[in-house]
């Protein structure tokens, strides 16, 4: 998964960065404590770039390079800032049988943004996800939160247009 | 508890979630309210029946009416038709339970005759949020026993004798697990619970801590009283946020009932548990990986021995499991290790959750005795492929698995007989293919997968796996040589045989299973430069028949300009400007195009 650094100017703001150091006072005393704190991190910031990983570090007294291992070994944590809306194509087995992958080149074509992006303008991310457990409605597409599934690649355009306009 | 006189069962696993359940459960308790019955007929949210393709799914006690596909619209008219007349609403009950003019018992529709519900008991029978629920259903009373009545000596005897063997793939028997941790000398040990379902395509963990979280609960602390242990850590996924919310409950209400922490049943016994959430690794699922990632570091496995019995979590002996098999422990203490041991074969005692899926009628998740066989699975409880398609191969075991082809359908699964044919019972993933899905592709698709989740720790498996893709890659774009195939079988086996752990000793069994049972495919690729299923692209072309009415819909469609032909005429494609998307398929309305 590609997961370099962003290029993106960090906006946190002084009210997150208190939230961040509570956290970090919660746990700090628990074993294993580096993943749950990293975890709430991301819920404040949506994502973990460098300036957060730092206070991470200090707080947890660990250096940085071990935070950034942490970081860059599990897919769920991102180093970029997701789109306003989250396009997530599930390319779990039970979906990829039934032509998610076909949903997810029809995705990417519409937004003009490929897997694992975020558009410029920052309105859409697309990814595509591990199973999300909803073999049953196979092949299955979130969008926003909302689940969308038993997809045919012609439905996605209808479905998008929903959040474009919007 | 409230006496009502009818209960409604709302699904609100993720599967129905997803489709909707949660407005239908506002629609019923609104329509309800209305009618003035809201004291009389109570609205429960249960876990996950099993039967997803149909969701979301309702049911309506005393009648037992099975209603499925239900839209806060049909939830209006249950009320005022079912609830409030007593008539049961015919068009929206599940089909199979219709005959001639009778509604026959949901226990023998083809779904769920052939299913024995042992893990997944209390699924979609009690509300998961609510404690007293389950201890209705016997819940906490084997703890009791065991605590009160029993040695740790005396109850892992039980769970030796009745034969329960590890869920989560391997196989390994509990009991014989157990004991090694028991034996340690005393001192600090831990109990924790795998719930980091990696395999893309198997939902069975997850529907029993949606379902049942408590039976989890118990079992874990069950197993602590066994080993020793004062302390738990169920470790799940953080993609499966209704079952965290679910395990919070209920770890909060068993905390409030003493049934966890100090003293429980007022003996000198105490023990208690912790969630811990995992963030998007698949070699989490590997026991030393998974208390890696416990103890905050990356996820990396180490070698074996020494055992997790001996030196586990955080240094200390540790037992893991996964969470079926602890979903088993309750019911064999309450039931008895001979009741458990009578069920399955020789070798396989108990049952064995599936989460059926791909390309097959009824997807969701059943529950079946040991031994039953492939065909039962797929033809009966199944039904079959949707649209009348060959059946062609079974997948077992994720990525660490492989592929059953149709000619040993007959085979009764069970840890050693899907070993044998080069797949494994794995955590329970059953996905259906019919004759459209390329088993080439399917290899390459599995393979990407391990390759970038591979953690890169030792070499076979991060650069084994990488040069497997690459071959992979090469024969479905045609440039493959017999060669290759050769190379492939080769690498295969030296990845298998000096990778660190089980994820890269695992990740060639997609290649060498469709390497075995089809490699007509493989060869139909490298030699013929065809695909015979026309799933790989470059392999496969579009092409337009005389069907052909000329009403222009497909040139329209093009998004490249490849289409073309005047109105009323035959229409062509220029093969070289084609980047076979297949939009002009979908839009023919006279099937005039064909891939070949």
């Amino acid at each position: 998964m590609p997961n370099s650094k962003t290029a993106i100017p960090f906006k946190g703001t002084a009210q997150q960065h208190e939230q961040l150091l509570a956290v970090i006072e919660r746990y700090k005393d628990q074993p294993g404590a580096t993943m749950p704190v990293l975890q709430e991190a991301q819920e404040i910031y949506g994502y973990l770039p460098e300036e957060v990983q730092i206070v991470v570090a200090e707080g947890l007294g660990m250096s940085l390079s071990e935070v950034y291992g942490i970081v860059s070994f599990y897919t769920q944590f991102t180093l970029n800032p997701k789109g306003d809306i989250r396009v997530e194509v599930c390319l779990g087995t039970a979906c990829y049988v039934k032509g998610s992958g076909e949903v997810l080149a029809r995705v990417e074509r519409k937004l003009g943004c490929k897997a694992g992006k975020v558009k410029p303008d920052g309105s859409f991310s697309v990814d595509a996800t591990r199973c999300i457990g909803a073999c049953g409605l196979a092949p299955v597409m979130v969008v926003g939160g909302d689940v969308y599934g038993r997809l045919t690649p012609d439905d996605v355009d209808g479905i998008l247009d929903k959040y474009l306009k919007a | 508890m409230e006496l009502v006189r009818s209960h409604i069962l709302v699904c609100a696993g993720t599967g129905c979630s997803s489709s909707g359940s949660e407005k239908i459960i506002a629609a019923f308790e609104a329509s309800l309210k209305e009618a003035g019955l809201d004291k009389e007929v109570k609205v429960i949210k249960t876990g996950c029946f099993g039967l997803c393709a149909l969701g979301p799914v309702v049911v309506v006690y005393p009648e037992g009416s099975f209603y499925s596909r239900v839209t806060p619209k049909d939830a209006e008219e249950i009320v005022e038709e079912h609830i409030l007349k007593g008539r049961i609403v015919r068009r929206l009950l599940y089909q199979e339970t219709v005959q001639d003019d009778n509604v026959k018992s949901l226990n023998e529709t083809g779904f769920y005759k052939k299913q024995l519900r042992i893990a997944l008991r209390n699924c979609g029978v009690i509300n998961p949020e609510v404690i007293d629920e389950y201890i209705a259903y016997d819940g906490y009373q084997s703890l009791a026993k065991a605590l009160t009545e029993q040695t740790p000596e005396e109850v892992l005897a039980v769970v030796k004798a009745s034969g329960l063997r590890g869920r989560g793939g391997a196989g390994f028997p509990t009991g014989t697990k157990w004991e090694f941790a028991m034996k340690q000398p005393p001192g600090q040990k831990y109990v924790c619970c795998n719930a980091d379902e990696g395999d893309p395509g198997a939902f069975m963990d997850r529907s029993v801590l949606e379902g049942d979280p408590h039976s989890i609960i118990e079992a874990m602390t069950i197993a602590g009283y066994v080993i020793g242990a004062d302390q738990g850590y169920i470790y799940v996924r953080a993609e499966y946020p209704i079952a965290v919310k679910r395990l919070k409950i209920a770890i909060e209400q068993a905390r409030a009932y003493n049934l966890l922490g100090q003293n429980i049943f007022g003996t000198d016994f105490s023990f208690d548990l912790e969630i811990r959430l995992g963030a998007g690794a698949f070699v989490c699922g590997e026991e030393t990986a998974l208390m890696t990632s416990i103890e905050g570091n990356r996820g990396e496995p180490r070698p074996r021995p020494p055992f997790p019995a001996v030196k586990g979590l955080f240094g200390k002996p540790t037992i893991l499991n996964n969470v079926e098999t602890y979903a088993n422990i309750p019911w064999i203490l309450t039931q008895g290790a001979e009741a458990f041991a009578a069920i399955g074969t020789e070798r396989a005692k108990g049952t064995k959750v599936f989460a059926l899926g791909g390309k097959i009628k009824n997807t969701g998740l059943v529950e079946i005795p040991m031994g039953t066989t492939l065909r039962e699975v797929v033809e009966e409880i199944g039904g079959g492929c949707p649209n009348g398609k060959a059946f062609k191969a079974a997948q077992t075991g994720g990525p660490s698995g492989g592929c059953i082809p149709a000619a040993y359908i007959d085979t009764a699964i069970e840890y050693e007989t899907l070993t044998a044919l080069g797949s494994m019972m794995g955590s329970g993933g059953l996905i259906v293919m019919d004759e459209d899905n390329c088993m080439v592709d399917i290899a390459k698709f599995f393979l990407e997968f391990t390759v970038d989740e591979s953690c890169g720790k030792c070499t076979p498996c991060r650069i084994g796996t990488k040069r497997l893709h690459q071959i992979l890659e090469k024969i479905t774009t045609g440039r493959g040589t017999m060669e290759d195939l050769d190379l492939l079988e080769e690498l295969c086996h030296h990845i298998k045989g000096s990778s660190l752990c089980g994820l890269g000793q695992t990740a060639p069994n997609p290649v060498l299973s469709t390497l075995r049972h089809f490699r007509e495919e493989y060869v139909a690729h490298v030699r013929d430069k065809k695909c015979p299923a026309h799933v790989c692209k470059a392999l496969m072309q579009y092409r337009i028949t005389d069907a052909c009415k000329g009403c222009t819909a497909c040139a329209r469609v093009c998004p490249t300009g490849a289409i073309s032909g005047k109105v009323k005429e035959l229409h062509v494609i220029d093969q070289d400007k084609c980047i076979k998307c297949g939009a002009c398929m979908e839009k023919c309305k006279f099937n005039a195009i064909v891939k070949e």
